[in-house]
């Protein structure tokens, strides 16, 4: 078992003995990392996108216009500025969507990791705190769950529960916790020996105060890096739960839907598929970039 | 080293269990199966029959333990769609994804090994960041969103495959590629690193002082040596494959076991969908299992831990 999950944190690209200070001169190290910089500044844009889609769509994004079916975008001779990425199968206008499918995507990313990552940062805080027959269980539950194909797990139980955001969000996040137990149990194993950890409990400070004051502000590092990729990988499953159409569902405008939605008519208006399928394809890279850019600039030898 | 594999055995045994409850509870819990059965819009008088038939009424532990028994001796009961025996449908759609999942597994480390030596010798350099930004940017890239990528050049522009089915050598190709370049990155990232650390170790160093060609330096001595963690990753990457064969097969058509189980589940066919879940989860276990014990094969340390 001790096999598989140090591979699994292997896989994660986290490797144990990266213990992190806050050093001095970390904006000045952070500037200098420049995935951290395009990625984070990539994301950021996404973000304001997302926020403001209310006041920057040029339309409703679920009003159809029947007239204006499959209008092409404006590099094409039948585009217009009107709608600058064009109109979809039913009319509507394709850059209102893209910029309101934005916060579903992020909605998504965000909720899922904020759900697994609460169950499997206590599944590793206790496992790599307590040791022993905690750790055993918790390293059982971990291997169980890794044994278990995400995406069909997921599709199996959105089709019996039905499709719907909320669904997809509840599901993802009961099912992604495994990479966060891993990583917060191989980073807490390490911190838990330090002297201050010691310190606190021979000053007779409870468990739990250990636990959330000395060990989780220790491992926080591992934690945020964990948090973007398992984001990102929640994206990309939406996406295709909702590809499959068994997902978020319409007329919601998910990326992975609107492709799905354009799928018959790819051969004809190839940017039906391309322009939501870029959209996800940047907004993945942007958090995989700042987060991999984090852990070089979390680990205490840079990149290696 | 038998005390461990048969404690790493056991381990192995649990596992597919809990598995196998989750499995049965997930489908059982979710919805009365004699409805699904009968049908919507069914009598009352019909689907209590089919509970009766069924023992769907019998406390959900009995039926656990019935159900089972009956899969472990090869009954995995019958599709409600096909209305043929599962197990002969699930074990005749196998090998298809069996292929698949290997080619994929050969497809990722014949791109990745060149890349991530490459990457790990010239580190630092034009070429490592090059790799290192193909990576990023496929593991970017949704894998269904590929695939359709992949239709529109090979079988749109170029006409050289066949948009889907499957039959030929010709239907694999694609699917092949959609779903083996996901896991390039992560095998690349671990051959660089270990061929960061092999490169600096003594006997590298010595192999080099001896006057060896660079190439048989890299190849023989290094590469062997970085290549152990690959082995216990592939394990776990053909796990990951075999599930990702769902949304790939689904789009090419390929007629394997992630397109039965995509057509399953929007049939609603709970034996066969609660099959397949189990049969893939059983075959990740006994992956793991065998990478586990054939990495303490290797590595004499990891068996006395």
């Amino acid at each position: 078992m001790a096999g598989s999950l140090t591979t699994e944190a292997a896989a994660a690209g986290i490797e144990p003995g990266g213990i992190v200070v806050a050093a001095p001169g970390l904006l000045r190290r952070v500037w200098k990392n420049k995935a951290v910089v395009v990625g984070g500044g990539l994301l950021l844009l996404i973000v304001f996108i997302a926020l403001a889609a209310p006041w920057i769509s040029p339309f409703d994004p679920y009003a159809q216009d029947l007239a204006n079916r499959n209008v092409p975008p404006f590099w094409y001779d039948a585009g217009s500025w009107l709608h600058p990425l064009g109109t979809d199968p039913l009319g509507r206008d394709y850059l209102s969507r893209v910029f309101y499918g934005a916060r579903i995507s992020l909605l998504i990313g965000i909720s899922v990791a904020i759900i697994s990552g609460l169950i499997g940062t206590t599944m590793g805080l206790l496992a790599g705190y307590f040791g022993g027959k905690t750790d055993m269980l918790v390293s059982f539950m971990v291997t169980t769950r890794l044994s278990m194909p995400v995406i069909l797990f997921a599709l199996a139980t959105v089709a019996i529960v039905g499709g719907s955001l909320w669904v997809v969000i509840a599901v993802l996040g009961l099912l992604k916790w495994d990479r966060f137990a891993v990583v917060m149990r191989s980073a807490t194993q390490q911190v838990r020996s330090l002297d201050y950890v010691a310190a606190a409990q021979a000053a007779g400070a409870s468990t739990t105060r250990v636990l959330l004051g000395e060990v989780l502000p220790n491992v926080l590092p591992h934690l945020i890096v964990v948090a973007t990729l398992e984001a990102a990988s929640a994206i990309l499953l939406e996406a295709a739960l909702s590809f499959l159409g068994l997902g978020v569902q319409p007329p919601l405008p998910s990326w992975g839907l609107m492709i799905s939605e354009a799928k018959s008519y790819m051969f004809f208006s190839f940017w039906l598929i391309a322009i939501p399928g870029t959209a996800l394809a940047v907004l993945i890279f942007a958090i995989n970039l700042a987060g991999d850019g984090l852990r070089d600039l979390l680990s205490p030898e840079g990149r290696t | 080293m038998f005390a461990y594999v048969l404690k790493r055995l056991g381990l192995a045994v649990l596992v597919a269990l809990a598995v196998s409850m989750i499995a049965f509870l997930l489908l059982r819990l979710s919805g009365d199966p004699a409805i699904a059965i009968a049908g919507e819009g069914a009598r009352q008088a019909d689907i209590e029959l089919i509970r009766k038939t069924y023992g769907f009424d019998r406390p959900l532990a009995v039926q656990y333990v019935a159900w089972l028994g009956k899969t472990v001796t090869g009954d995995l009961g019958e599709s409600i769609y096909f209305k043929t025996p599962a197990a002969p449908l699930i074990f005749s759609k196998l090998q298809t994804t069996m292929v698949l999942g290997l080619l994929s597994l050969a497809f990722a480390l014949a791109v990745s090994v060149p890349l991530g030596v490459a990457a790990a010798v010239y580190r630092n350099s034009w070429i490592d960041r090059l790799c290192l930004a193909l990576a990023v940017l496929g593991q970017a890239l949704p894998n269904f969103f590929f695939a359709l990528l992949l239709i529109m050049l090979f079988s749109i522009t170029l006409r050289w495959l066949p948009v889907s089915g499957s039959g030929t050598w010709q239907h694999f190709v694609m699917p092949t590629i959609a779903l083996g370049y996901y896991a390039a990155p992560a095998f690349m990232r671990l051959i660089r690193a270990g061929m960061i650390e092999v490169l600096e170790a003594d006997y590298i160093r010595t192999a080099r002082a001896k006057g060896l060609p660079a190439s048989q330096v890299i190849f023989k001595h290094a590469l062997r040596n970085a290549v152990v963690p690959v082995v216990a990753l592939a394990a776990v990457q053909l796990g990951f494959l075999l599930g990702g064969s769902v949304v790939v097969e689904t789009i090419f058509a390929l007629d394997g076991l992630g397109y039965l189980a995509y057509q399953s589940i929007t049939f609603k066919d709970y034996p066969v969908m609660q099959s397949i879940v189990l049969l893939l989860s059983v075959i990740y276990v006994v992956l793991t299992l065998a990478s586990d014990v054939a990495n303490a094969w290797l590595d004499p340390r990891i068996r006395v831990a």
